[in-house]
Formats: structure tokens, C-alpha cells, sequence
């Protein structure tokens, strides 16, 4: 049974309309990524799955139940960390701690101090006093110090140092090795790529891929740069071919991966000298999705090309979609 | 000078985001002086009735104390009798709320940040709100003239009273600027403030009642607690009566040294600061925090504390005042004769107390706002999304919320009618039993308040971005129901809408139990509705 699974998810303010038709499905026991640039809707989306908000239509259910009608029963079973921590200013963060927990159903006193010795945070000032990062610290102490179910964490490491980054990926993998799930918003791509089993990539409000890294790498076009005896031709009829332009003698091109096979046997014909294939990096992988103009963000600068590569990141949504469970139980 | 640089560009930055407010304020005092001394002004159209007005406003300690000495027998003086406090309290709130807006809130939220990064000196975005807010109650002031001019009144006398009640603002203004360099939120700064006028306006009453009324009885002479009053001096300026135009320099001179302070403390702090270095705290949670109930008692304690003493203090001096009311009456059988004839003599000590209960009852009225606003306060601060996030109820969170407020309120009127009858008590032989009575009789305002947090309640879950503007509104409405419906002669159904219309007068009258239970089930319908309304709406919105 799927801890988190959305489909077909409306939600709007007013005339903006901040969810549109949003699909999400985590597994018991993983770690996923919850990513789309400012403003796709993310917070929105976990503020409903806290029963916060009211969804416009579509399903949702987490850990089995309806976030809105049985949300107190729900946060009994789930931590959160807002993306944006405000606390009781005149509490100590000790204190803000302990309320926190208190109010979900009990903490573990052990963990709690383990956490705070961590995460080097002074329990004794003020919250008003506190620097954002430790106020974000605040509240994943709070989280984690309660054994639950599942962690909704949004953005939780915006403001945190590096050190701090590290301490808490060591959280979030003992959470998991405990078995429990956690989604994570983020746009810390380092920190997707080390802790996510799966990721799902919104964009104005709709989901556009899900998968594993791997899979969502294999979507995104290679960058191939190749020096030949002869001149190619050919290569704009070839299936999964993008973006061919010549420079200096040498061709540039992007390719699906899984259109490869065919590309090399028509290079070869032209007597290959040099041959570079750059995979995607994480980031073209993301800005691809994020960018309004996916060419220009694929790593080429041939604005014409844009409308090219539309239908092919379109079309590759419904694959990744089916293969996304098998992902998920790896 | 380096440190003023900018002041022009934040001052017209402070014009462009208060634009509405100003406008409805410049625009709003004046009219309503209109509106008043028009009718004022067919309430009292000869000598004749004005001679019987001011003769038992003289003679009154009801009347002293909440509207302020008389000053002869004009019509100005009886408009000015009828609506200055009314006007100078609101001008004084609207100044105090203004100043902390454009300096501590900026500071609280961060925005100030983000301007002093600019090319703006230390004491410029302090000086631009200063600038912007004074002018505003001048302007306010002489529109207020004209206003007072257009209904029939003397020139001279017009532009007095409009700049008593201008000084009023200016001298609040004043004030503000101390209050927020000392504490560090905006609400605190505005706390400080309300309670420097909450103080005024018991050292005013103080003085005014304390008073002598002149040999013809149409004149009352202050004692000295009015001088040390901001409030009290608008009335010493005597407008319509020889005006002592020099009392007007109180209040500017008010204003040089609050802005000389303000600067020197802002000297002496850092940004964001307060004057107090915060403290450390207690690294865990004590047991009896960590639930809704203990968390709404630790947020309220602080300014339900300072309710209680601002409440025991204005108690014990309306108290120990009421007594003075004997003295006048055997002194000087005239006005005896002349109250007599309003409302009969064993009574008047008991339409006094009653009138003091029932400012209480308006005054907690304002705790029961400011203790309620601030799940509205927590909401746009995020805090309330991190409190539902966890296993609490929506109905519990906001419920707790509701007890404490009407808890407060409980406390506070309790104290209240305890404490005006130990004052009387003390001075006429009877503190317990007049304690006890008292007591009891301020506890049966406890359905008009319940009301008030039903109202402010219904606010918060149906509209709650209007919260805080909409639940100070119906505040202050009901407040005018109250204090000028009878001036304005507004129809009986239009005064029904103020709760406090509708409570029994006790212990001027007997106690009736009618209308307390249907208060108590409004009240008790419009919680219901909030509630319902928060439990099916967005949180945050
Ligand atoms: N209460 C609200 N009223 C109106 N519009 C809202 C509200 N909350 C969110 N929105 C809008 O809904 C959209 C989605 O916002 P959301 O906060 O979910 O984005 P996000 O993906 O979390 O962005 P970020 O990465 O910046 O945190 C945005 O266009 C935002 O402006
Ligand atoms: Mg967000």
C-alpha cells in the first residue's frame, strides 16, 4: 500500500490555479524527492496532505486515510518541517521542541538531545533570537525526535551549513533504515541525488516525470560531439536525433539514449575521428524540466530547436509514469 | 546631515502604503465633528437647555470623568463636552498604531532591514514616520476647524478645540516613538502605548472629577492630575470659553522631547533590538507548557498581567472617586437638586458605579480582542501551521484560544468590580461587602464580552484576513453606540447592535436575567459559527 498517493489533485486560490490535476505516489520505506521550480506547487501539495488546505477535487490519501477528515489521527503517524520555520518567539527552542512533540504525541527524550548535540543548537535562547538556519534546526530536531511513520519535510535544509547538510542526510537514512517513508521537497540537487529513491518532478501545478535518478536520466538526451572524415548527413532523419549543428568541422548533437544504436550506425559510415558523449548532468536534468525554453536549457543555443524537443519530453512522461513502481520496489 | 539621508524618499514610501488609512483618518475626524456638533446643536438649541447641560455636566462626577470639565454655557463647549474624549482617544490611537507600523513592525519584520541597506540614515526612516503622521494630524486639525466653522460654531473656539484634539495626536505620536524603541514587537510597542493612554486617561478623570466647579456651577476648574495628563490638556485649553492658547505648546513640547529620546535610545540599540539584552531560557519544556491550554496561558500571561494592573489601579481611584460624590452632594444642594431631578438621589452613587462597570466591561472588551487576534497573529506568522501540523484538533486549538480570552476576561472583570468596591469600600466603611457586591455585579457585563469574542471568533473563520481590521472595528463601534448613540439620538435599533446596550445597568438597576441569556446564547451561536467556519477553511489564508 502506498503511503502518499495522490491523483488528479486541484487546488486553487482564486483565479490563480495552484494545482492542476497533481499525481504523486510514495512507497512505504522510501525516500522521495519532491521537486519543481518556485512557485510549481509543492507546499501547496504537502499543505493538503497535512489536511492544511482543502483540496478543489481529485483523491488523496495518506498512510491510507483522508488527510482532511481524519488529520488528527494522521499527525499522530507523520512529522513535519515547514519550508519557512516561524516559532513562539518568546520560547526557548527547547522549549518550541518539546511543545512540538508534546502536541504530536510524545518525543524521545534520548533522540531529542542526541539531535540537539548534532546539530550544535543552543536549546536555551529565545526563538526570536535564532538565526534561520537554526531555526530550521528547531524545527527538524522536533521531527525527528519523534518516532513516527512518515516525515514531510519541505525544504528542510534551506540556510543550513554544509556540515549541518551532512548531519541531517545522516537523519534522514536512519529514519529510513527504521523504516519509515519521508518525502522531501527540495532544491538542493546534491542532496536529492544522495538521499532520493525515487523522485517526482512538478511544474505549474502538474507532475511531469516520476521515477528513479536512473530512469529519468535515461529521458534526457546525451550531449555527443563528434569529428568525422567525411561530412554527415542524414542525421536529421534519424529517430531521437536533436539540435545537429556544425562547428569548426566538428558536429554537435543530442540524442535519446535509447536512439544511441541507431546514431552510431550512422556515424560510422562517415568515418569517426573523435567522439565525446557528455550523459546529463543532474542539473540539465532538472532545468530541463524547470526552464521554459528546454532546449536552451539542454546545454545548446540554438533557440530553434526549442519546439523540437517539446514533444519529446512530452511523449516520454507516460513511459517513466508506468515504470515508476517497479522504481519504487526496487 | 548624513543621518537623516533618504528621510524624503521613506516619507513618501510611508504615504504611499498608508494612503487609505491617512485619507479615511484626515477625511473621518472631520466629518464626525460635523456630524456631532450638528447634532449637538439641535439637542441643545437655546440657552436655556445648554445652562441645564453644563450646570449638571459641573456637577456630575459621571460626567467629569468621562467627558471632561465644562467650560461655560456656548454650544462649542457643550460639543466639545459631548465629543472630545471620544475623539481625542481615537486620534490618539490612530497616531500610536501609525508610528509603530513605520518603525517597529519594519523593524520585526524585517523590512527595515532591507531598507537600511540602502542609501538611509540612522534616523531617517524614525523622522520620515514622525514627519508623516505629525502632518497628518495637522491637517486632520484644521479640516476638523473648518468642520467646526461650516456647523455654526466661533472661529476662535473651532480652531482651539480642533487643535487640542490635533495636540492629542501629536502628542501620542510623541509617545509611540519612545514605545518602540523599547520593546522589541510591535505589538508590545503598541501595548506601552495603549497603556500611557489608558494611564492619561485616568489621570484626567482623576483630576476633572477632583475639581472645583465655579461660584455660577457652569465651569469646572481641574485639579492638578489633568496637567500631567496628554489627554487632559486639550480640555485645559478652554475652547469656546477665552481660549489659553498657550496650553498648546504642551503637547509640541511633548513632541520635541519624545523625539529627542526616541533618537537616543535608537542611539543606543542595534537594529531589531530592544533596550533589554534577551535573556536565556530554560532548555526544556516544563509539563504544564506542553499542551494548547498551557501554551495559550504562557502567551497570555504577560498581558493579561498588565490588564490587571491598569484595571486594579483605574478600580481603586473610580472607587475611592465615588465617594467624593457624597461629599459634593451634601456641599452643594444646587447641584444635589439638579442630579436629583436627572435620576433620584439614593441612586446616583449606583448610576456612577454602574457607569464605571460599564466602562470596564467596553475597556476588557479591547483584552478580549487584542487576547483572540492573536491566533490570527500566529496564523500569518506560521506558527499556527506548525501548531495543526501535529496531533491538536483544529476546534481544540482554537477553543483553548476562546477559554483563555473569556478566562481572562472573567479575571479582569472580577478585579474590576472588586476593586472599585474595596475603593469605595475603604472610604465609606464597607470594603468587603461592597467588594463582594461589586464583584458580583461587574460579572453580569461577562455575557456582552462573550459576545465580542463570538464576534471576533466568527471574524477569524470567516474572513480571516479582515480579522484584525473588521474585530477593532465592531470594537469601536459598539464603543460609539455606546458613548455617542445618545448624542447622535440614533434609533433604539441601531444602539441594539452593541452588546452592551443590552446589559442590565447593575447595580443602578436590578438584575435582569432575560437579556444575559440571550447575549449568552448569541455569543454562544456566533463562537459556533467561527469555529465551524475555521475546522472548513485553508490554513494559512
Ligand atoms: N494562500 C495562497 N493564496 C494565493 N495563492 C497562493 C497561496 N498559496 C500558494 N499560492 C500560489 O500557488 C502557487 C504554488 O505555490 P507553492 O507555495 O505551493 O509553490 P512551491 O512549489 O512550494 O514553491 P517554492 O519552491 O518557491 O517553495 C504559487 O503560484 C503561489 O503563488
Ligand atoms: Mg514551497
Amino acid at each position: 500500500m502506498p503511503v502518499i498517493s495522490i491523483g488528479n489533485l486541484v487546488k486553487t486560490f482564486g483565479a490563480i490555479r495552484a494545482l492542476d490535476g497533481l499525481d504523486l505516489h510514495v512507497e512505504q520505506g522510501e525516500v522521495h524527492g519532491f521537486l519543481g521550480p518556485n512557485g510549481s506547487g509543492k507546499s501547496t501539495t504537502i499543505r493538503i496532505l497535512l489536511g492544511l488546505l482543502r483540496r478543489d477535487s481529485g483523491d488523496a490519501k495518506v498512510l491510507g486515510a483522508d488527510p482532511w477528515r481524519d488529520a488528527v489521527r494522521l499527525h499522530r503517524r507523520l512529522a513535519y518541517v515547514p519550508g519557512d520555520v516561524s516559532l513562539w518567539p518568546n520560547l526557548t527552542g527547547g522549549e518550541a521542541i518539546d511543545l512540538l512533540g508534546q502536541l504530536r504525541g510524545g518525543l524521545d527524550r534520548r533522540r531529542r538531545d542526541e539531535l540537539l548535540h548534532r546539530f550544535d543548537l543552543d536549546p536555551t535562547r529565545r526563538c526570536r533570537t535564532y538565526s534561520k538556519g537554526n531555526r530550521q534546526k528547531v524545527a527538524i530536531v522536533a521531527a525527528f525526535s519523534s518516532p513516527v511513520e512518515l516525515y514531510v519535510l519541505d525544504e528542510p535544509t534551506s540556510g543550513l551549513d554544509p556540515l549541518m547538510e551532512a548531519v541531517f542526510q545522516d537523519e534522514v537514512r536512519r529514519v529510513k533504515q527504521a523504516g519509515a517513508t519521508v518525502l522531501l521537497s527540495s532544491h538542493v540537487l546534491a542532496e536529492v541525488e544522495a538521499l532520493c529513491d525515487r523522485v517526482s518532478i512538478i511544474r505549474e501545478g502538474r507532475t511531469v516525470e516520476s521515477g528513479t535518478l536512473t530512469q529519468l536520466r535515461h529521458l534526457t538526451r546525451t550531449a555527443v560531439t563528434v569529428e568525422t572524415a567525411r561530412p554527415v548527413t542524414g542525421l536529421d532523419a534519424l529517430p531521437g536525433v536533436h539540435d545537429v549543428h556544425e562547428v569548426d568541422g566538428r558536429t554537435h548533437l543530442e540524442v535519446e539514449p535509447a536512439h544511441l544504436d541507431e546514431l552510431l550506425g550512422q556515424l560510422i559510415r562517415f568515418g569517426v575521428r573523435a567522439l565525446t558523449s557528455t550523459p546529463p548532468t543532474l542539473e540539465q536534468l532538472f532545468l530541463r524540466h524547470y526552464g521554459d525554453d528546454p532546449a536552451a536549457t539542454a546545454g545548446t543555443d540554438a533557440p530553434a530547436t526549442a519546439a523540437s524537443g517539446a514533444p519529446a519530453a512530452g511523449s516520454s512522461d507516460a513511459d517513466v509514469q508506468a515504470d515508476a513502481p517497479q522504481g519504487g520496489a526496487r | 546631515m548624513s543621518a537623516l539621508t533618504g528621510t524624503t524618499r521613506l516619507a513618501r514610501l510611508v504615504l504611499r502604503r498608508d494612503r487609505i488609512r491617512l485619507t479615511i483618518w484626515i477625511l473621518g475626524t472631520p466629518l464626525l465633528g460635523y456630524a456631532l456638533a450638528g447634532s449637538v446643536a439641535g439637542i441643545y438649541p437655546d440657552q436655556e437647555t445648554r445652562l441645564g447641560y453644563a450646570t449638571t455636566s459641573a456637577s456630575s462626577l459621571v460626567a467629569r470623568a468621562f467627558n471632561g470639565p465644562i467650560h461655560g454655557t456656548d454650544l462649542g463647549a457643550v460639543v466639545v463636552a459631548e465629543t472630545y474624549v471620544t475623539l481625542a482617544l481615537i486620534v490618539a490611537l490612530l497616531s500610536t498604531f501609525a508610528v509603530t507600523r513605520h518603525t517597529r513592525q519594519n523593524e520585526e519584520t524585517g523590512r527595515a532591514e532591507l531598507l537600511g541597506a540602502n542609501v538611509v540614515g540612522r534616523y531617517a526612516p524614525l523622522t520620515a514616520a514622525l514627519i508623516v503622521i505629525v502632518a497628518a494630524n495637522t491637517v486632520a486639525a484644521v479640516l476638523l476647524a473648518v468642520a467646526l466653522v461650516g456647523a455654526g460654531l466661533p472661529l476662535a473656539g473651532s480652531v482651539a478645540a480642533a487643535a487640542a484634539i490635533g495636540g492629542v495626536g501629536v502628542a501620542f505620536t510623541a509617545i509611540a516613538a519612545v514605545t518602540a524603541q523599547l520593546s522589541v514587537t510591535s505589538r508590545g510597542a503598541n501595548a506601552l502605548a495603549a497603556a500611557t493612554l489608558g494611564l492619561s486617561f485616568v489621570l484626567r478623570a482623576a483630576g476633572d472629577v477632583l475639581g472645583e466647579q465655579s461660584a455660577d456651577g457652569t465651569r469646572v476648574r481641574s485639579a492638578w492630575p489633568s496637567w500631567i495628563s496628554p489627554l487632559g490638556w486639550g480640555n485645559q485649553v478652554r475652547a469656546f470659553d477665552g481660549e489659553r492658547w498657550w496650553v498648546l505648546a504642551l503637547p509640541v513640547a511633548l513632541l520635541l522631547a519624545g523625539v529627542a529620546l526616541a533618537y537616543t535610545l535608537a542611539e543606543r540599540r542595534d537594529q531589531g533590538a530592544g533596550l533589554i539584552a534577551p535573556r536565556r531560557g530554560p532548555a526544556t519544556g516544563a509539563p504544564r507548557l506542553l499542551s494548547p491550554t498551557g501554551l495559550a496561558w504562557r502567551m497570555q500571561r504577560g498581558t493579561l498581567l498588565g490588564w490587571a494592573v491598569g484595571v486594579a489601579v483605574l478600580g481603586l481611584s473610580m472607587g475611592v472617586a465615588a465617594d467624593e460624590f457624597n461629599d459634593m452632594i451634601d456641599a452643594n444642594p444646587a447641584a444635589a437638586e439638579a442630579i436629583n431631578a436627572m435620576g433620584g438621589g439614593a441612586d446616583l452613587i449606583n448610576a456612577y458605579l454602574a457607569a464605571m462597570l460599564g466602562l470596564f466591561a467596553l475597556t476588557i472588551g479591547a483584552y478580549v480582542v487584542q487576547a483572540l487576534l492573536r491566533v490570527r497573529g500566529d496564523e500569518a506568522d506560521g506558527v499556527l501551521e506548525a501548531a495543526l501540523a501535529t496531533a491538536v484538533s483544529r476546534t481544540r486549538w482554537l477553543g483553548t484560544q476562546v477559554l483563555a480570552a473569556t478566562l481572562g476576561a472573567v479575571a479582569l472583570l472580577l478585579l474590576a468590580g472588586v476593586t472599585t468596591g474595596l475603593g469605595y469600600g475603604i472610604v465609606t466603611g464597607d470594603p468587603l461587602g461592597q467588594a463582594v457586591e461589586l464583584g458580583g455585579a461587574a460579572l453580569l457585563r461577562l455575557p456582552a464580552l462573550l459576545v465580542i469574542a463570538g464576534v471576533v471568533t466568527a471574524i477569524f473563520g470567516l474572513l480571516p484576513r479582515w480579522s484584525v481590521v473588521l474585530s477593532w472595528t465592531a470594537l469601536l463601534v459598539f464603543l460609539l453606540l455606546g458613548q455617542l448613540g445618545a448624542v447622535l439620538e440614533l434609533p433604539q435599533a441601531a444602539l441594539n447592535v452593541s452588546p452592551y446596550t443590552h446589559v442590565p445597568a447593575v447595580p443602578a438597576v436590578d438584575p435582569a436575567a432575560l437579556p444575559l441569556v440571550v447575549l449568552a446564547a448569541v455569543a454562544a451561536a456566533l463562537l459556533a459559527v467561527g469555529v465551524a467556519a475555521f475546522r472548513h477553511r485553508d490554513v494559512p489564508s
